[in-house]
């Protein structure tokens, strides 16, 4: 049986990891981009990021002030026991969320969005975003968290199934272009693609397309795998680097999530998960231990099922 | 090598007109924030400037930092971070009149025009945050906070604080006194190959309003 204290604390330790500690593969990803970098002025912004990732980690404060709208994915096991039901893992994640907005700090970013009230914790009506997911034969609950700021860099449109690749190509450069003149998405980022849906739908998959897959992760449909690394190089083609400064750094890596659509339609969205791509995973066991990691495995071949039932372990 | 610059603070005019595009500068002094919260408290609320503040500092940060009150009752700032600075564009005359301001530092600039009709004029130059997420080496750069004001009635995004700061940055420079701005200078290279970017690619099946701006038009 897992305590509800357990969640909290997880919750809270992730909450902390994300905002301070880059994940590696991000790290990695902007390394070789940078590698590639050939102008002056984006080659020193990445540069100065590097150096800004190192003293994150030495003084162990935020990467950055903005620490976004911090938010949770939680994936449950079939078989995974838990005290104090659902609700109660929703009450540890918000007594996580306004501890580690106090003692980080986070920046209690979150406020009403007509008074501008705010409660100074992060926490409020709708928020922290709570999105879940279940996985078969297992009895793990995985919490992972995401702090990504929220103003620029996503956008939506309904395309029609005419429209094809050539119409993913134009909208997805219309987005990079339009957001990441003077660097307002914080590129180089890591890019989600959202195809199919409904719109919200749409919408949340470009978003975990984003922030829930690693750089260097690939779609298991080989085709769509193809259509990621094409859709990067055209990216990285546009000649903007950092903050829109000349150069070829605009994204990292770039996943694309898909979901069946409406017939008649081809719904996109595109999100940019910035320079501080802030994640972390805590998987909880059945004996209670706790194990953290950067990659949320959130995409696992259960949660792309098509069928109606499942087999697959 | 971009050539490096270290400003004491409050900066003096001499040293704002050596500035250079593209330099990078690091500041030791007094900073204050203040943004659309601050902004409208004092020129549309009929608030006053805290005393002392156009003596101690001539630099406006467009920040809100990542800070929390501690059991001592002083303030732990861990991060420090700029926001985008466009939004502020129709404050910025009056502010910098009323203080004096001679640095504005925020992401991304503001447009062009502005350094031209608003900033030159008056002495005042604009310098970016890098990269826009360096919230850690800028927090580092944090001595102590001075003072903290109207942090009840804003809260702390929106509050104006005092931080006393020492090699604070790196900044770079986006505006001079002679109105030019690095931002547009980057983004014309930019945009010269962009329409490159589209060719071959067939039009959208059904259009946008955007890419008409007659709201008359049909958008098939």
């Amino acid at each position: 049986m897992i305590s509800n204290d357990v969640i909290e604390l997880a919750s809270y330790e992730i909450m902390k990891q994300a905002a301070i500690d880059i994940p590696a593969d991000y790290l990695d990803g902007i390394k070789t981009v940078a590698e590639k970098e050939s102008e002056q002025l984006s080659g020193f912004v990445i540069k100065t990021m590097v150096k800004n990732y190192e003293a994150a980690t030495e003084d162990r404060r935020p990467m950055c002030a903005d620490t976004g709208l911090p938010r949770y994915y939680v994936k449950v096991g079939d078989k995974a026991q838990f005290q104090g039901g659902f609700t109660g893992i929703e009450r540890a994640m918000r007594s996580a969320t306004a501890r580690a907005t106090h003692d980080v700090p986070l920046r209690p970013n979150r406020v009403h969005p007509l008074w501008r009230t705010e409660h100074n914790n992060n926490v409020g009506i709708n928020s922290p975003e709570v999105e879940w997911s279940f996985e078969p034969h297992v009895d793990w609950i995985d919490i992972t968290t995401v702090h990504k700021g929220g103003l620029f860099g996503t956008d939506y449109r309904m395309l029609f199934p005419g429209d094809g690749i050539d119409g993913i190509k134009r909208f997805l450069l219309d987005t990079l272009i339009s957001f990441g003149k003077r660097g307002l998405c914080c590129q180089p980022a890591i890019v989600g693609i959202g195809l199919g849906g409904s719109k919200d739908t749409c919408m949340q998959l470009g978003k975990q397309a984003a922030c829930l897959r690693v750089v260097g992760d690939r779609n298991p449909d080989a085709k769509i795998a193809e259509l990621e690394l094409e859709l990067m190089d055209i990216g990285n083609s546009i000649g903007m680097g950092a903050m829109g400064f000349v150069g070829s750094s605009m994204v990292v890596d770039l996943h694309i999530e898909v979901g069946h659509t409406h017939t008649g339609g081809m719904p996109i969205s595109v999100h940019t998960f910035c320079l501080s791509s802030r994640r972390a995973t805590a998987r909880i066991n059945a004996d209670g231990s706790v194990e953290f990691r950067t990659d949320p495995k959130w995409f696992t071949p259960y949660h792309r099922r098509e069928t109606i039932s499942w087999e697959g372990k | 090598m971009l050539e490096q610059v270290s400003l004491d603070l409050p900066a003096t005019h001499e040293a704002i007109a050596s500035l250079k595009l593209g330099s990078v500068v690091y500041l030791n002094g007094i900073v204050y924030t203040a943004r659309e919260g601050v902004y409208d408290r004092i020129l549309n609320g009929g608030s006053q400037l805290p005393e002392g503040l156009i003596a101690s500092s001539n630099v406006n940060f467009h920040c809100s930092p990542a800070a929390a009150l501690q059991d001592d009752g002083k303030y732990h700032i861990g991060g420090v971070t700029a926001t985008a600075s466009f939004r502020f564009s129709k404050y910025l005359a009056k502010w910098l009149d009323l203080t004096n301001t001679k640095i504005i530092i925020g992401k991304g600039g503001m447009p062009a025009a502005d350094y031209k009709s608003i900033l030159a004029p008056r002495g005042a130059v604009y310098l970016t945050t890098v990269g826009y997420g360096t919230g850690a080496l800028l927090g580092r750069g944090v001595q102590g906070v001075e003072a903290v004001h109207w942090l009840d009635e804003l809260g702390i995004a929106q509050a104006m604080w005092m931080f006393r700061v020492k090699d604070f940055g790196p900044f770079l420079v986006d505006s001079d006194l002679q109105g030019n701005s690095l931002f547009a200078q980057q983004g014309e290279l930019v945009n010269k190959n962009i329409e490159s970017l589209y060719n071959g690619l067939k039009a959208p099946a059904l259009h946008r309003y955007g890419e008409t701006r007659d709201r008359k038009d049909e958008l098939m």
